[in-house]
């Protein structure tokens, strides 16, 4: 089964055309990468499939349902979830309180692990859980961003850059929580710059120009730097 | 006027806060719907107005007390969901300049309505009068309402914090006020949230009106709109973006109202809202930001 399919996805604001035809899949379980330069079009991407972008050709599709035309917090609320570029955590509210706002997108009032397993995957958010937000660093508050998001156990996982402006040994805390994530079964669909890095995290990656598929790469293509390269000049 | 403060008694103290009591309910009332549609509702005092025209037609047609006062309520309530769901809401998308003339445009409908419907001559809501009558506390000659619109106050806005701080929905509307898109994009209900809000600030609308209406009896189809403009200047003064420093603004300008109107001399009381709005010319040009906000880079707010 499919957890996430964008079929020939367009989407444009006013003259500009964000993201041409795209298509991609995204299953349970697996991590796909969206990289590539400034302006190809990855993040518009993230926001067309959570309703916050104009769509105006193509289709997506969560477990074979179309998603176009509903609104951000139906989305959520049917279990996709988002990783903001910039993080946006509510710095005045507490650790605790940015926590509990992720719950707003949970399906079922029955389930409530969600917190306890987003300060399972980040220990160091309980140790703050009563702080404000913004007291935080910046790796802290990423992972308080992509707590949030799991916080109300969703099928997919998107994140727009979640490395941006982060210290190497906290990307890699950050990268170490995604496998994690895949591992329990979620669907993620990763848009990052830092290509070579999310070439060898991901299943599969795709490289995006001006809105347009390029090339897909596997793992076994993150140390072919040659070929990265290229994907990027194409 | 400068042996003014001399005048400063605990009646006039206590009336000072009374009326300061019922403003700051009027800012929160006016905040918590800026803070999730950034739209200031010029048209909040016509809420009060008919919700002391509904006191009015309850006394006149000798409705028990208690009942006049949920005819008040309901009318407030109603008349706020229409606002919400007929004006609010198709313009929520817009600037908040066209928004803002969108309710001054209500604002003048509602009150050209009422003059139509229900004449220029003043209608009496006084089934609450006696609480004007005093009570001896201490020795000082304390009017009921003015104990009893402190306590109402700080008991709504008490609640009202609960509210906001130890329920789901308290914490999606903080959340919205703050970045309404993310709090959207993390599954807050967008219209969930706004008529929460408007609901909050109509039950608000309707407390105020109560107890406006036992301080000024004869309602008209002006009632409250005076009221309005003042606790419009207090927001501003204390600070619009958030919701305590508004409080507080609220709170501050109608404490002022009600001590210069106590200690002025009577030949000078007709000057009261030039010295009030003096006073918040100087103090914005002094804190552009407000009294009650921290400075402008603790502000995180483009």
């Amino acid at each position: 089964m499919t957890a996430l399919a964008v079929e020939k996805l367009s989407v444009r604001y006013g003259a500009v055309e964000a993201v041409r035809e795209l298509s991609l899949e995204v299953k349970p379980g697996r991590i796909v990468g969206l990289i590539g330069p400034n302006g190809a079009g990855k993040s518009s991407t993230l926001h067309a499939i959570m309703g916050a972008a104009p769509i105006t050709g193509g289709d997506v599709r969560l477990d074979g349902r179309s998603l176009v035309g509903r609104r951000p917090e139906d989305i959520a609320r049917r279990g996709v979830a988002l990783v903001p570029e910039g993080r946006r955590i509510f710095g005045e509210l507490t650790v605790d309180e940015n926590l509990r706002l992720g719950l707003a997108a949970r399906r079922t009032r029955a389930n409530g692990n969600g917190l306890a397993r987003a300060y399972e995957l980040f220990p160091v958010l309980r140790d703050f859980r009563s702080r404000h937000a913004g007291a935080l660093s910046g790796g802290q508050q990423q992972q308080l961003a992509i707590a949030r998001a799991l916080a109300a156990e969703p099928g997919v996982l998107l994140l727009d850059e979640p490395s941006l402006g982060l210290a190497p040994k906290i990307v890699d805390v950050v990268f170490e929580a995604l496998m994690q994530i895949r591992d329990s079964g979620l669907a993620v669909l990763l848009v990052e710059q830092r290509a070579q890095r999310t070439v060898a995290l991901a299943d599969e990656s795709h490289v995006l120009a001006n809105g347009q598929l390029r090339i897909t790469l596997g793992p076994k293509d993150a140390g072919d730097t040659d070929r990265l390269v290229s994907a990027y000049l194409a | 006027m400068t042996l003014a403060f001399l005048n400063l008694t605990w009646p006039t103290f206590a009336d000072g806060l009374a009326l300061g009591g019922i403003y700051a309910l009027m800012a929160v009332g006016i905040g918590l719907v800026f803070g999730v549609l950034r739209l200031v509702n010029f048209a909040y005092g016509q809420l009060l107005m008919a919700g002391a025209y509904a006191l009015a037609y309850g006394a006149t047609w000798n409705l028990p007390t208690w009942e006049s006062i949920l005819l008040c309520f309901g009318v407030v309530l109603v008349l706020s969901l229409l606002m919400e769901v007929l004006v609010f809401r198709p313009l929520r998308l817009h600037s908040p300049a066209t928004m803002l003339v969108a309710t001054f445009a209500v604002a003048f409908l509602l009150q050209n309505i009422a003059l139509l419907k229900f004449g220029a001559l003043p209608r009496s809501a006084g089934s609450l009068a006696l609480l004007n009558a005093p009570w001896d506390i201490f020795g000082a000659e304390i009017r009921k309402i003015a104990v009893v619109s402190v306590a109402t106050a700080a008991g709504c806005l008490v609640i009202l914090q609960m509210l906001l701080k130890l329920t789901p929905l308290g914490l999606h509307m903080r959340a919205a006020s703050m970045d309404f898109r993310t709090a959207r994009l993390l599954g807050v209900r967008a219209n969930r949230v706004i008529t929460g809000a408007v609901i909050l600030s109509g039950l608000l609308a309707a407390v105020s009106a109560v107890m406006l209406s036992v301080q000024d009896i004869n309602v008209t189809s002006t009632f409250g709109l005076q009221d309005t403009i003042v606790v419009l200047a207090g927001v501003v003064l204390g600070g619009l973006n958030r919701l305590i420093p508004a409080t507080l603004g609220g709170f501050a300008i109608g404490f002022a109202t009600g001590i210069l109107g106590g200690v002025l001399p009577s030949n000078q009381v007709q000057y009261l809202q030039s010295f009030v709005f003096a006073a918040v010319i100087v103090v914005l040009l002094v804190r552009p930001n407000g009294l009650f906000t921290r400075a402008a880079g603790a502000v995180e707010r483009v």
